[in-house]
């Protein structure tokens, strides 16, 4: 039990200065996947095949390979940033949060460089 | 983690004592009402008392008044104005924190159940220790802060629209429903200040005649102080002077980002 009053504990280390970048990225972030979903929505259903080969083609073809690159930076960078928060709500173990909060940032930017590295094959592959 | 269960020492036992209703009774109606005494080692439990309505004042607290006037002295809870400004007898009613003195019977359908504050450490029966709310609204420094000193002669003037801007906020009793309700409040109230304290320090930096605002902006930016708000907007549906914290969050949040661009 501790002796703390109640206003000190309250008041604990201070704020943090810190905050109104996450919130302003989450919301950023958000604004640019709406676009970007939207593009990569419309483009997906106007495609005349789905096989491989004209798949691949359209993901080669002009600027796609730089808006779907795009995409799944925004992507894993908003999922990120959302996991975060929900590690941060609900994980209250020091050292359980910190491994988690790690974890999440090394597979969210994993997951983004392996698409930026697989759409990078198939665009270079065309010149090729 | 988080815990999303009650502890096995505080869950509610659904055996409580039955008190029924006079003989003759013209309207009765139950009240299920939640039990903690801390003396007895005893898990809360839910007593229903059958009230007759017809000879009962029409709000929740009259209820709660008559059964402990008449029927069970050892029912216990706060109240002081009956009439929705001091904000002493804020409680879980029908699932939805509220005043027990302006929430009517009549609205209410099936038998009326009433808890205490939720995810609160309770005192006895309806009674939440609240010692940290009330640290929580001193932390944001709830009063007027000013370099340039007041003119002797008079008051500090503000014009109709300033005080129209803090008139609403400033309604605010500190019942503690809103942040009682908040979710993100029940799993981080220890770093989370709550909508009622976030409410309070947005009536003092919107206040004309204050001259912290930055200092204010200041000290609530933090991920846990402020950002632990997620809009999920509880705090305006409990709020029984229909006043809008969620609002008031929102727009300290647009303050902070407003300075930076």
């Amino acid at each position: 039990m501790s002796l703390r009053t109640p206003l000190g504990r309250v008041l604990g280390a201070g704020s943090a200065h810190e905050g109104a970048h996450h919130w302003t990225a989450q919301r950023a972030t958000a604004v640019a996947l709406t676009l970007l979903t939207i593009w990569f929505v419309v483009s997906i259903v106007r495609l005349p095949l789905a096989d491989h080969a004209s798949v691949t083609a359209w993901i080669a073809h002009g600027a796609n390979p730089v808006l779907l690159a795009l995409l799944a930076i925004v992507a894993s960078w908003h999922s990120q940033l959302g996991v975060q928060v929900v590690i941060e709500d609900y994980v209250h173990g020091r050292h359980a949060k910190i491994a988690l909060l790690l974890a999440s940032t090394f597979a969210h930017v994993l997951i983004a460089a392996v698409a930026v590295l697989a759409l990078l094959r198939i665009a270079l592959r065309s010149f090729g | 983690m988080s815990t999303f269960r009650l502890p096995p020492n505080s869950r509610v036992r659904r055996d409580g004592k039955m008190f029924r209703a006079p003989e003759g009774a013209k309207q009765p109606r139950t009240f299920r009402i939640y039990r903690f005494d801390p003396d007895s080692g005893e898990n809360p439990r839910l007593d229903s008392y059958e009230v007759d309505m017809a000879a009962c004042g029409p709000m929740v607290l009259d209820a709660l008044i008559k059964i402990k006037n008449e029927v069970d002295s050892t029912l216990t809870f706060r109240r002081s104005c009956r009439e929705g400004i001091c904000g002493s007898c804020a409680m879980n009613i029908d699932g939805l924190n509220t005043l027990a003195c302006t929430k009517a019977c009549g609205d209410i359908k099936g038998d009326v159940t009433i808890y205490p504050l939720p995810h609160m450490p309770v005192v006895k029966d309806l009674v939440p220790d609240l010692t940290q709310f009330y640290a929580q609204y001193a932390a944001v420094k709830p009063w007027l802060q000013s370099r340039t000193p007041a003119p002797p002669d008079r008051e500090r003037l503000q014009s109709k629209a300033e005080q129209e801007k803090i008139d609403r906020p400033s309604a605010c009793i500190l019942c503690a429903c809103c942040s009682t309700a908040c979710p993100s409040y029940w799993w981080n109230s220890d770093r989370y200040l709550g909508p009622a304290a976030l409410l309070a320090a947005y009536r003092w930096i919107i206040d004309s005649r204050d001259e912290a605002t930055g200092e204010r902006l200041d000290e609530l930016e933090d991920p846990f102080k402020l950002y632990r708000c997620h809009t999920i907007m509880n705090c305006t549906e409990a709020c029984p002077k229909d006043l809008n914290p969620a609002k008031a969050i929102a727009e300290i949040k647009k303050l902070i980002v407003e300075r930076q661009h």
